[in-house]
C-alpha cells in the first residue's frame, strides 16, 4: 500500500460514521451541516441517488430531487463531516448504476419500483434508521408492560 | 535566510478539515534528508548548504561522488541540493532534516520542473482558438493566424505567441500552506498543486513573500 493510500485509509477510519449500504435508485435524506455566521444546523436533502462513485477517500454520490417543479441534483463527498447523517429511505429497484436518464424524465416516468428482496428480508430492517428502530423497541416494550399491568 | 528541503512529490489527495471543509493537498515525502557539505564565506566566497535526499546503494554512485559523501561521513544520497542560508542558520554536516523544520498553517514556495508535453502548438501551449473548421480553411485548423502587421514594422515583434516546447521547465508555486506534518514518517502535506509529476524532487522553502513565522 502506498502512502497516499494510507493516508486516505487513516482519514476513512477517523471520520467513519454508520453509511448504510446503498446504490442507484435508493431514496435517501442526507442530513447537512449548514453553518450560518456562527449558528450550526441540519439541513435535510431528500432524493434519489442516482450515481454513486466508489474511490475511497474520494468516494461520493449524486442525489436528485424535484424541488418545486425544478431538478435539483447535490453532489455529496461520501467521508464529508458535513453529512452528519446518512437516511437509506427507500431500496429501489433499477437495472443501471448511473441513473442519468431520469433527468429528461419527469412525473410518471420518472418513477422507480420499490426493490422487494426476498432472499435477505431481514437486511432490510438493519438498515432501518436507527431512531424509528429505538421506538418500535420502546412500543414494544411498552405494550408488554401494559399487558404485564 | 534558513535552509530549505528537497523532497519528493507522492501525488495528491484531499484532507476534510475538522470544521469540514474539504482541502486539496499535495503530499510530500522526505526521507534521510541530510546536510552534505557545508559553503562558507572562506572557503566557498558564500555561505549554503548542500542536503542529499534519500539514501542510495553505494554501487550506484560513482566514484568521484562516493568519495565526496566520505568526506562528510554521511550515507550516499540520489539527490543533491544547494540552499542559500545566512551564516547563523548553517547546519552542522551529517545531521538530519526533518519535516517539521515548517510549522503547520506556514505558507511555503516550492519549485519543481513541470511535467513535459513536448513541441505543443498554440492551441494547447497558449490556448489559442485555432482557425474555422469550414468555410474554405484547409489544412490549418490548429494553426494561429497571423504573426503580425505589414511593412511597416516588417517584422514578428519579440515574444510572439507561438508553437514551441512547452512544460518540462523549472517553476516556483508561491504562497502554498501547509495543512499537515507527520515527521515521523516524514510527511508534509500542503494546499494545492505544484508543479512536477509524481516521483520528482520539489525544492520546498520558506514563502518569500509572506512574513516568518
Amino acid at each position: 500500500m502506498n502512502i497516499i493510500e494510507q493516508l486516505d485509509k487513516e482519514q476513512i477510519e477517523k471520520l467513519a460514521k454508520d453509511i448504510p449500504a446503498f446504490g442507484a435508485g435508493d431514496t435517501l435524506r442526507i442530513h447537512v451541516k449548514v453553518t450560518e455566521g456562527t449558528r450550526e444546523r441540519i439541513q435535510v436533502f431528500e432524493g434519489i441517488c442516482i450515481a454513486r462513485k466508489n474511490a475511497g477517500l474520494q468516494s461520493s454520490f449524486t442525489v436528485r430531487k424535484i424541488s418545486f417543479g425544478e431538478g435539483v441534483e447535490r453532489i455529496f463527498p461520501l467521508y464529508s463531516p458535513t453529512l452528519s447523517r446518512i437516511e437509506l429511505v427507500r431500496r429501489g429497484d433499477v437495472r443501471r448504476a448511473k441513473l442519468y436518464y431520469l433527468r429528461g424524465r419527469t412525473g410518471k416516468s420518472a418513477r422507480i419500483s420499490e426493490k422487494t428482496d426476498k432472499r435477505t428480508p431481514a437486511g432490510t430492517v438493519e438498515k432501518l434508521p436507527k431512531n424509528t428502530v429505538s421506538t418500535e423497541a420502546a412500543a414494544v416494550a411498552e405494550t408488554k408492560k401494559v399487558a404485564e399491568a | 535566510m534558513r535552509t530549505g528541503i528537497i523532497a519528493k512529490k507522492l501525488g495528491m489527495t484531499r484532507v476534510f478539515s475538522e470544521t469540514g471543509q474539504d482541502i486539496p493537498v499535495t503530499v510530500l515525502q522526505i526521507e534521510n534528508l541530510q546536510v552534505v557539505q557545508q559553503m562558507t564565506e572562506e572557503k566557498n566566497g558564500y555561505t549554503a548548504v548542500q542536503l542529499g535526499l534519500k539514501n542510495a546503494k553505494p554501487s550506484r554512485v560513482n566514484k568521484p561522488q562516493l568519495g565526496h559523501f566520505a568526506k562528510s561521513k554521511v550515507e550516499p544520497k540520489t539527490h543533491l541540493r544547494e540552499f542559500c542560508v545566512s551564516s547563523e542558520n548553517l547546519l552542522e554536516v551529517g545531521s538530519e532534516v526533518k519535516a517539521d523544520i515548517f510549522k503547520i498553517g506556514q505558507y511555503v514556495d516550492i519549485q519543481g520542473k513541470t511535467v513535459g508535453k513536448g513541441f505543443a502548438g498554440v492551441m494547447k501551449r497558449h490556448n489559442f482558438g485555432g482557425l474555422r473548421a469550414s468555410h474554405g480553411v484547409s489544412v490549418s485548423h490548429r494553426s494561429h493566424g497571423s504573426t503580425g502587421q505589414c511593412q511597416d514594422p516588417g517584422r514578428v515583434f519579440k515574444g510572439k505567441k507561438m508553437a514551441g516546447q512547452m512544460g518540462n521547465k523549472i517553476r516556483t508555486q508561491q504562497n502554498l500552506k501547509i495543512v499537515q506534518i507527520d515527521a515521523d514518517r516524514g510527511l508534509i502535506l500542503v494546499k494545492g498543486s505544484i508543479p512536477g509529476s509524481k516521483g520528482s524532487v520539489v525544492r520546498v522553502i520558506d514563502a518569500v513573500k509572506k512574513p516568518q513565522v
